[in-house]
C-alpha cells in the first residue's frame, strides 16, 4: 500500500517551557509528550534514555526540582514551569566533569553506557542529601535503577568514590 | 509504547476539577504521581479522553495532623507525595505506620511523584496504603459537584483496581486516624525483589493497656486476594501480656482465613504460609515498637 | 621505552562521552525521518483471514502501511537461516511481515510508518486483523508430544536433531559399578539489554546508496544481508553500529525484519525512516533462550570416576530457526567442561513452540550444559558420600594432558581440542578464595543457631574465540593520529581502550593518539561480529598483527631517512630513535608523510614527501612493487579453532527456614582467560556475568500461558536484578595463556554467567542438607523452594 494523504484531526499542542540545565527552553508539543521524549526530541538533549516506559529500569531518571523522577512517567506539559536537570546538566559549571562522573570512570562504573545517565542523576541528587553514605547505603541508593552490563559491584564502588571526591571538594574549597 | 491522545486540563481548585469530572465523568481520569496510570496510559491499557491534572491545586497539597474528638488524624491531601507524607516529622510522630509501609512502597524516585491519595484510588491488591486505611479504620474524602462524602475504609476498595468513587468524583482527601492510646505497629513485606509489589505483606496494630496487656490486635494483608484483608487478632494474642503474646496463634489464625491466588511469581500455598509467619514477625516488630515508643515517653 | 597499557587497569576513553549524556545510541540518531511502528500478532497460532486498515487511514501524520502483499522479490521472502547444518532438516525462518500464518505472540504483520511514533501507534491500534485461530503448542513436552504442530510439515515439532558421540556411553554404562539418571530443566530467559534494538535507514536517491544504522552486533553481516534482500551492490550499502546499549548475544540475530523493512520503507519513501523497538517489543519479538528438558544418564566408579555420559537435550528453539542450532550444540559440547567424561554420548532434538524464536544468550547453552555436568557432578558426590571437589578433581583433565581431544565437533565446525588450562590450579584458588575446607564447621555452628547455610560449587571450561577471522586495519596519519579499525562491533566491552592498548603497545605510540572505531562497515569491511567471547581474541590479534606491519614499514621507512639499519631502531612515544644514540630521531608522523611519496605539497609538513625534497633511489619506482602508499597496515587473525578459557564459581548461601527466601553470603569466581589486555574491563565483564548469572539462577523466567501469551513481557514481572539483588563478587584469576594467538588472550566476555545456577542450585541444596531437597530446575524462587521442601517433608511421612 502507497503512501496516502492523512484526513484525520491534529492533536491539540501546548507550549511547554521549562527550565533545563538552566536554560529556558520551549516547544509546542502534544498533550501525551512524555516528558522522555520532550528532553530526547523535542529539546534534542539525548543523553537521557528511554528502557521501558513503564518506570521500572530508572535509564529516564532526571532532576525536577531537584528531586528524581522518572520521565517516562511523566507528561511534559505537566511540569511547565519546572526547573529539570539531565545528565547533560550533571558537569560542573566550569565543563569539567563532576565528582560523580569522575567517580564512575575512575571505578568502571558503566559499559554500555545506557543506563549511566538514571545512575548519574540519582546518584548526583543522592551525595547532596546523603553526603557519606556507607557501602550498604550506597547499594540500597542505587537500588530502582536496572543495569545490564556491570552487576553493580562498580557503580556501588563509584557512590562511594564519588562522595570521597566531593569531600575532598569541599575540603579544598576557600573560605 | 506511546498512550493514545487525550485532552488535558489542569484546574487550579478542586471546583474546577470537579467540575471537569462531572462533565466528562466516565471519559476522565484523574492524574497525580501518574506512577501507577501513566505506565497503563503507555502500555494503551488505558486510554481516557480525559486526563485530569491535580498537580498544581494547592488545596490539595496538603499534610497535616489534625485534632478530632477522638484524638488525632493524619490527612493526606490528594496532592500530597508519598515522600513528603514519608519524612513529615509529625506525621511520624503521630502515626509512624505510614512510614513503615511507606518506605516500602516501589523505590524513592518513585516515591518522589507518587502520591497516597493516588495509591489508595488507584486499589492495587499488592498496594499498602490501601490496607494502611483498612488496618486503622480510615477513610477518604471525595468530592463532586454534588457535594462531599466520606467513604469508610471498608466500603472504599471493592475489587481489584475498583473503589466505590464515582466517576464523577475526586478523591480530595485520606484520613488516617491516629489509634489512641499505646500502640505499636509494623510492616513486612517479603517481595522477588527489593522494591517490587509485595508477595505477602503483613502490617500489624496494637495497642496496649496500662497493664501492659494487648488490648487490642488487628492486622492487615496486602497481595492476598482482590482487596485488603483485615484480620482482629485480638483474641489469639489479646489479654497476654504483650511480650508473650502467641504470635504462632494469630499467625494460624490469619493462615486459615486468607484465600490468596496462585501467580507466576508465587502460589496460593506459599502464600499462605507467608501470612502467617509475617503476622508472626510483624506481630513481634509491633511489640518491640511498642516497648520501644514507651521508653521514649518515659525518657521525656 | 613507552609505559607499557596492556595488562593495566587503564580508564575507559568512552567514558567522557557516555558519562555527560553525549553518547550516540540509535534512537538518539535522526531526529528529522519518519517513524515505524509494526502491528503484531496477539495469538500465538494463527491464520491472517484478512487486514483491514481503513480506519488507520484517518490517522493524521500517516505515511504509509505495508503488509507482505506489498513487498517486493527477495524483500518479503523467508529470511535466512544464518548458521546452516546438515542436521538441521526442518529450518524454518519467518517473514519479514507475516504472510499467511503467524507463528507467535509478537510476529509482525503490518508495518506503518507516519511522522511520529505516538501517531504510527496510533494507526497500527486502528487497524483490524482478523485470524483464524489455530491451536499453540507450548512448552517442550507438548512439542516433543507432537501431537500439534507448529509447522505443518514439520513432523513432530523437531527442527534438528543430532547425536555426537566418542566411545561407547551406553555400553560404559551398563558395565559401570553405579549409575545415575538425572531428569533436569532450565527455564526459558532472556538477554533483555537495557537498549531494545532500533533501526535507522537513509537511502541517497542521488547516489543511490543506502546507510543503516542499527543496534547491532553484526554490521558487517547485516550489510551483506541488506544488500541480498534489496537487491543492492554490496559496496552502495553501508551499515553502522553506533553506541549500543548492550547486547548480550540478543543483536547478533540479522536481519530482523525490521532491517529489512526499515531500510526497504527508506527506499520506497526517499526519506529517513527509523523504528525503535519498545520494551514490550522487545519481550515478544526479539529472541529468548535457555529453555531445555535434560535427561543425563552416568555410570561411574566406587571413586567417583566417570566412566560414561549420556545426555539427552530437548531443546526449545521456539517458532523459528534464524540462528539454526548454534545453542544445543554448545550445550552438548560445552557440557564436558573440564572433565574427562569416559565415553561420551550427547543427543538433541531442537524443537519448535509457538513461541518467540531462541537465539544465543550470553553463555549461548553453555550455562545449560554445565547445569547438567554440574548436577551430575553433585549427584555422584552425594551418591558417594565424597566431598564435591574431590569428585570434580579426579575427573578434571590434567595440564599436562593439553591439548585434549574430545573427539567431538565444536559450534565452530572445528574439533573440540582444548589447548590449555590448569583446572586443579583453578580449582585450588577457588577454594581458598570461599573458604570450602572450613565451610563444614561453619555450617554446623549456624545449623545449631537454626540457620541454614550452604556452600556450592561449579566448574566450566568455555571454548572461545571462534573464527572463521577478524581483520585490523592500523594507519598512522601525518598529524600523528593513529586511527584504528576492525569490523566487529561494541555493547559496552571497551573496545575503543582494549583495542587502542594492544595498538599503542605494539606500535610504541601513547594510548591518546589512538582512535579506534569498530562495527563501521565504512572503515572496515571483513568481519564477523561480536559473540561467543571473541572480540579480544580475535580483533585484539588482528590489529596487534596489523600493528606490526605498521611498525615494520615505519622502522623500514626511518631507516632510510635515518641511514640506520632497521634493527637498530625504536618507537618510544610516537617517536622512531636508534637505540642509544641520542637525536637520531624521526616522529613517527613525519615517517607518515615520507610514506607517500606526493608530487603535491598540501601542507608544509607534507612538502618533505615531494619529489624534490625527499632523496630518493632513482633506480627504484617510488612505490615499490611489494609496497603501497601510507603507513598503514591491514591483516587478519584466523584461528585454527576456538581457544578454551575456564573458571570455577563457589557461593555460600543461607534460606529462610519459614519464608525460604534465598540470600547470596558470598559469591567467588576464579576465572582463566589467558592473558589480560585490560583487567579492570575484564573483571567488570566478570561482574555482570554473575548478576545474568544470579538472575538466571533465582529471578528471571519468561513464562508463557498454555494459550502461547506471555504473561511477564514487561520488567515488572520479568524479573531483572536490582542491586540489591546481587552479593559483592569476589575474583581471583589465573593467566594461563592461550598458545593459538600471537597475544596469548581467550575470551571473557560469557564466563561469568556460564555456571551461576549450577552453584546456586549446589549450595542451595547444601543449605537444605537436612531437609533432604534436590534442585533439578532452575531458576528457583521461595516459592519453589518452599513447595521442594513440603514434597520432601511427605516423602519422609510416607516412609
Amino acid at each position: 500500500m502507497t503512501a496516502m494523504t492523512p484526513t484525520g484531526p491534529a492533536e491539540s499542542l501546548h507550549e511547554v517551557t521549562l527550565t533545563v540545565n538552566g536554560v529556558p527552553r520551549s516547544a509546542s508539543v502534544p498533550a501525551r509528550r512524555l516528558l522522555s521524549d520532550f528532553l530526547r526530541h523535542d529539546l534534542g538533549l539525548t543523553g537521557t534514555h528511554v528502557g521501558c516506559e513503564h518506570g521500572v529500569c530508572g535509564a529516564c531518571t532526571v532532576l525536577v526540582d531537584g528531586e528524581t523522577i522518572r520521565s517516562c512517567l511523566q507528561f511534559a506539559v505537566m511540569h511547565d514551569g519546572a526547573e529539570v536537570t539531565t545528565v547533560e546538566g550533571c558537569a560542573r559549571g566550569d565543563g569539567e566533569l563532576s565528582a560523580v562522573q569522575r567517580a564512575f570512570g575512575e571505578c568502571h562504573g558503566l559499559q554500555c553506557g545506557f543506563c549511566t545517565p538514571g545512575f548519574v542523576t540519582t546518584v548526583t541528587a543522592y551525595l547532596d542529601q546523603h553526603p557519606d553514605p556507607s557501602e550498604a547505603e550506597a547499594r540500597e541508593a542505587i537500588t530502582g535503577n536496572l543495569c545490564r552490563c556491570t552487576g553493580y559491584q562498580n557503580i556501588v564502588a563509584s557512590v562511594l568514590r564519588a562522595a570521597q571526591l566531593r569531600r575532598e571538594e569541599r575540603e579544598e574549597a576557600p573560605g | 509504547m506511546k498512550p493514545s491522545g487525550f485532552a488535558y486540563h489542569r484546574p487550579g481548585t478542586v471546583a474546577d476539577a470537579v467540575a471537569l469530572l462531572g462533565e466528562h465523568g466516565p471519559e476522565a481520569k484523574v492524574l497525580a504521581g501518574g506512577q501507577s496510570l501513566v505506565p497503563l496510559l503507555n502500555m494503551r491499557l488505558a486510554a481516557p479522553a480525559h486526563l485530569v491534572d491535580v498537580n498544581r491545586i494547592d488545596e490539595l497539597d496538603v499534610v497535616r495532623v489534625a485534632s478530632v474528638d477522638a484524638g488525632q488524624v493524619v490527612r493526606v491531601g490528594a496532592a500530597a507525595r508519598h515522600s513528603r507524607v514519608e519524612h513529615d516529622p509529625l506525621v511520624h510522630a503521630a502515626l509512624p505506620l505510614l512510614r513503615q509501609a511507606l518506605v516500602l512502597v516501589a523505590h524513592p524516585t518513585i516515591r518522589h511523584r507518587g502520591t497516597t491519595v493516588g495509591s489508595l484510588a488507584h486499589a492495587d491488591p499488592a498496594g499498602e496504603m490501601p490496607a494502611v486505611l483498612a488496618l486503622l479504620g480510615g477513610s477518604v474524602t471525595v468530592r463532586s459537584q454534588h457535594g462531599q462524602r466520606e467513604i469508610r475504609a471498608a466500603d472504599f476498595v471493592t475489587g481489584p483496581m475498583t473503589t466505590s468513587v464515582r466517576a464523577d468524583e475526586l478523591v480530595t482527601e485520606a484520613s488516617f486516624p491516629v489509634p489512641p492510646g499505646r500502640t505499636g505497629s509494623a510492616w513486612v513485606e517479603v517481595a522477588r525483589r527489593a522494591g517490587d509489589y509485595a508477595v505477602c505483606g503483613v502490617g500489624v496494630l496494637i495497642a496496649v493497656d496500662d497493664d501492659d496487656r494487648i488490648r487490642q490486635a488487628r492486622a492487615a494483608l496486602v497481595s492476598m486476594g482482590p482487596v485488603p484483608v483485615v484480620v482482629d487478632l485480638t483474641d489469639a494474642v489479646g489479654a497476654a501480656p504483650f511480650d508473650q503474646a502467641d504470635w504462632a496463634a494469630a499467625a494460624r489464625l490469619v493462615t486459615a482465613r486468607v484465600e490468596p491466588d496462585d501467580d507466576i511469581h508465587a502460589t496460593a500455598a506459599y502464600r499462605r504460609q507467608l501470612a502467617g509467619v509475617l503476622t508472626a514477625r510483624a506481630g513481634r516488630g509491633a511489640v518491640d515498637h511498642a516497648a520501644t515508643r514507651a521508653e521514649a515517653r518515659a525518657r521525656r | 621505552m613507552t609505559t607499557r597499557t596492556v595488562g593495566e587497569p587503564i580508564a575507559r576513553r568512552e567514558d567522557p562521552r557516555l558519562l555527560t549524556g553525549q553518547g550516540r545510541f540509535l534512537d538518539d540518531i535522526g531526529s528529522a525521518g519518519l517513524a515505524a511502528a509494526f502491528v503484531r500478532s496477539p495469538h500465538a497460532h494463527a491464520r491472517i483471514v484478512d487486514i483491514d486498515v481503513t480506519d488507520a487511514l484517518a490517522v493524521d501524520g500517516l505515511v504509509a502501511i505495508y503488509t507482505h502483499d506489498d513487498l517486493p522479490g527477495r524483500v518479503g521472502e523467508t529470511l535466512p537461516v544464518l548458521i546452516p547444518h546438515e542436521a538441521l532438516t526442518h529450518g524454518r525462518t519467518a517473514c519479514p511481515l507475516a504472510k499467511n500464518e503467524v507463528n507467535h505472540v509478537g510476529e509482525a504483520i503490518v508495518m506503518v510508518v507516519a511522522t511520529d511514533r505516538y501517531l504510527a501507534e496510533d494507526a497500527c491500534e486502528r487497524i483490524r486483523v482478523d485470524y483464524e485461530l489455530l491451536p499453540p503448542v507450548v512448552g517442550i513436552e507438548a512439542a516433543r508430544d507432537g501431537d500439534l504442530l507448529v509447522h505443518d510439515d514439520v513432523p513432530g515439532n523437531v527442527s534438528a536433531h543430532l547425536v555426537q558421540e566418542t566411545g561407547d556411553a551406553r555400553a560404559a554404562i551398563d558395565t559401570a559399578p553405579r549409575v545415575l539418571d538425572l531428569d533436569l530443566e532450565i527455564e526459558r530467559s532472556a538477554s533483555t539489554p537495557l537498549e531494545g534494538r532500533g533501526v535507522h535507514a537513509r537511502w541517497d536517491g542521488d547516489d543511490h546508496s543506502l546507510r543503516v544504522y542499527t543496534s547491532t552486533q553484526a554490521s558487517t553481516s547485516v550489510r551483506a544481508a541488506l544488500a541480498a534482500k534489496l537487491e543492492l551492490p554490496l559496496d552502495r550499502v553501508e551499515v553502522i553500529a553506533p553506541d549500543v546499549g548492550g547486547g548480550f548475544g540478543v543483536k547478533i540475530v540479522h536481519p530482523w525484519p525490521e532491517e529489512v523493512l526499515v531500510a526497504w520503507a527508506a527506499i520506497m519513501l526517499g526519506q529517513e525512516v527509523k523504528w525503535t523497538e519498545d520494551r514490550r517489543e522487545h519481550f515478544v519479538s526479539a529472541a529468548h533462550e535457555r529453555g531445555q528438558l535434560q535427561h543425563v544418564r552416568v555410570g561411574y566408579d566406587d571413586d567417583g570416576h566417570l566412566l560414561g555420559l549420556d545426555v539427552t537435550i530437548w531443546h526449545d528453539n521456539g517458532a523459528y530457526t534464524p540462528y539454526g542450532i548454534i545453542v544445543p550444540i554448545i550445550t552438548t559440547t560445552q557440557l564436558l567442561g573440564p572433565y574427562k567424561p569416559g565415553a561420551y554420548r550427547a543427543e538433541f532434538h531442537s524443537l519448535y513452540t509457538n513461541t518467540v524464536a531462541v537465539t544465543p544468550y550470553r553463555g549461548a547453552g553453555r550455562p545449560q550444559g554445565c547445569f547438567a555436568m554440574e548436577r551430575t557432578m553433585d549427584a555422584i558426590a552425594a551418591d558417594l558420600g565424597l566431598d564435591r571437589a574431590v569428585v570434580r578433581e579426579r575427573n578434571f583433565i590434567g595440564p599436562d594432558e593439553m591439548p585434549y581431544d574430545h573427539g567431538l565437533t565444536f559450534q565452530d565446525g572445528r574439533p573440540l581440542i582444548y589447548d590449555s588450562g590448569d583446572y586443579p590450579a583453578t580449582l585450588a584458588k577457588v577454594k581458598k578464595l570461599i573458604g570450602w575446607d572450613a565451610f563444614e564447621a561453619i555450617r554446623d555452628e549456624a545449623r545449631a543457631a537454626g540457620r541454614r547455610v550452604g556452600i556450592g560449587l561449579g566448574c566450566y571450561v568455555e571454548g572461545t574465540g571462534v573464527g572463521p577471522y577478524e581483520g585490523g586495519f592500523v594507519k598512522v596519519e601525518t598529524d600523528g593520529t593513529v586511527v584504528v579499525a576492525t569490523g566487529l562491533t561494541t555493547q559496552g566491552q571497551g573496545h575503543q581502550t582494549v583495542f587502542a592498548q594492544v595498538v599503542a603497545d605494539e606500535l610504541g605510540v601513547a594510548l591518546d593518539d589512538v582512535v579506534v572505531t569498530t562495527g563501521d562497515t565504512r572503515r572496515f569491511g571483513y568481519a564477523v561480529g561480536t559473540f561467543a567471547s571473541r572480540a579480544a581474541v580475535m580483533s585484539g590479534n588482528a590489529v596487534a598483527l596489523a600493528a606490526r606491519k605498521v611498525r615494520q614499514k615505519a622502522l623500514r621507512i626511518a631507516g632510510e631517512a635515518l641511514e640506520a639499519d632497521p634493527r637498530d631502531l625504536e618507537i618510544v612515544d610516537g617517536v622512531v630513535q636508534v637505540k642509544g644514540v641520542p637525536g637520531a630521531t624521526i616522529p613517527l608522523r613525519t615517517v607518515a608523510v615520507l610514506s607517500n611519496p606526493l608530487r603535491y605539497a598540501f601542507d608544509a609538513e607534507s612538502q618533505r614527501a615531494t619529489q624534490f625534497a625527499a632523496p630518493a633511489d632513482p633506480d627504484r619506482p617510488p612505490v615499490a612493487d611489494d609496497d603501497e602508499p601510507g603507513l598503514e597496515g591491514t591483516d587478519y587473525y584466523s584461528p585454527p579453532r576456538s581457544t578454551f578459557a575456564n573458571g570455577m564459581h563457589a557461593a555460600i548461601v543461607e534460606t529462610d527456614p519459614e519464608t525460604a527466601e534465598i540470600s547470596i553470603l558470598r559469591y567467588c569466581v576464579v576465572h582463566d582467560c589467558g592473558t589480560l589486555i585490560n583487567p579492570r574491563i575484564v573483571q567488570g565483564q566478570i561482574h555482570g556475568g554473575v548478576a545474568q548469572g544470579v538472575g538466571g539462577a533465582l529471578y528471571e523466567k519468561l513464562v508463557y500461558d498454555d494459550a502461547g501469551q506471555l504473561l511477564n513481557a514487561s520488567f515488572m514481572d520479568f524479573l531483572m536484578p536490582y542491586a540489591s539483588e546481587i552479593p559483592v563478587i569476589e575474583t581471583d584469576h589465573l593467566q594461563t595463556p592461550s598458545p593459538l594467538n600471537p597475544l596469548g588472550i581467550k575470551g571473557a566476555g560469557e564466563a561469568g554467567v556460564i555456571p551461576v545456577s549450577a552453584v546456586l542450585a549446589s549450595a542451595i541444596e547444601d543449605a537444605e542438607s537436612s531437609q533432604g531437597i534436590r534442585i533439578s530446575r532452575m531458576p528457583i524462587s521461595p516459592s519453589e523452594l518452599y513447595h521442594l521442601r513440603a514434597e520432601a517433608t511427605n516423602e519422609e511421612g510416607d516412609s
